[in-house]
């Protein structure tokens, strides 16, 4: 009884790491943070795009409006896929599109915006990406959909029609 | 005259330099158990990826804020979550992680003295 037991028990054994193993080669294992939503907006000092001046992202994002920050590159290829996306929230009067211009220089993305159309009202200079951090984000593009200085969606990756619908679905 | 030149400058030179490679070593122990999201299984002081460069810059100034090495943990936890610490805290959620381990050993441990006294029987 027990010289039988031994080997069931093995085959058992390995018969549970194969299927662990083989559901883990299935799984990506790309890690994305979880996406915390209805916390408020980072506080820290950042550096405007056109001017220079530094404000404080409190300012940035009154209370009151619908804001869409959206983080952005001109050396980011999935970026100009999404740019029609932005052109087109630009649209509604009642959301603000923020870009935070994220490790680049501001000439290329002055070319970048010339070329394809400026949606932002305003736009965060980031050449260092540390601003980008104090909203725990990690890669461009990623975006945040703000109310009441509440970010209430974030977005990984860029943007489709899909998601564009869902904002849509939050300014009605 | 020379000499009492040269103390002086080496006195208020020394301290510095080893403020400096305090908050240095700090860094690299920093660096090294926070994980590159981006690039995985490598920490932040291993990859030169985008957003660990970044990340290097954020530790440096929050050093030089004054914050501890607690503090800046809990800073990067709070905005990416438990994962990008190699050294995840006692949690609700790493309970199970740690406590695996020792539930191994003991149940192991358990096995073999039972055993033993089987034998000696």
């Amino acid at each position: 009884m027990k010289n039988k037991f031994l080997p069931f028990s093995i085959f058992i054994i390995f018969i549970i790491i194969f299927i662990i193993l083989y559901k883990g080669l299935q799984e990506t294992n790309i890690y994305i943070p979880e996406s915390k939503s209805n916390y408020e907006v980072p506080s820290s000092m950042v550096k405007l795009f056109d001017t220079n001046q530094s404000v404080n992202t409190i300012e940035i994002f009154q209370s009151d409006k619908l804001y869409f920050l959206n983080i952005w590159s001109s050396w980011c290829v999935p970026c100009r896929e999404e740019h029609p996306f932005l052109m087109e929230l630009k649209k509604n009067k009642q959301l603000k599109v923020v870009g935070m211009n994220y490790k680049d220089t501001k000439k290329n993305a002055k070319n970048f915006l010339e070329e394809l159309g400026n949606p932002y009202d305003k736009i965060i200079f980031d050449n260092k990406g540390t601003n980008a951090i104090e909203w725990g984000a990690y890669g461009v593009p990623e975006s945040f959909l703000i109310n009441k200085n509440k970010i209430i969606k974030k977005y990984i990756g860029p943007l489709n029609q899909q998601s564009i619908e869902e904002i849509k679905s939050y300014i009605k | 005259m020379k000499i009492l030149r040269l103390f002086l400058i080496i006195f208020f030179i020394l301290p510095v330099n080893s403020l400096k490679a305090d908050n240095e070593t700090l860094k690299s122990k920093i660096t090294k158990n926070l994980r590159c999201l981006v690039c995985q299984g490598q920490s932040i002081y291993d990859s030169d990826s985008e957003f660990a460069n970044s990340l290097k810059i954020v530790v440096d100034n929050k050093i030089n804020e004054g914050l501890s090495e607690k503090q800046i943990y809990s800073y990067f936890q709070s905005k990416y979550g438990d994962w990008i610490l190699y050294n995840p805290s006692f949690n609700k959620n790493t309970y199970f992680l740690w406590l695996l381990p020792l539930l191994i050993f003991f149940v192991g441990g358990a096995i073999i003295f039972i055993k033993f006294i089987k034998k000696q029987k």
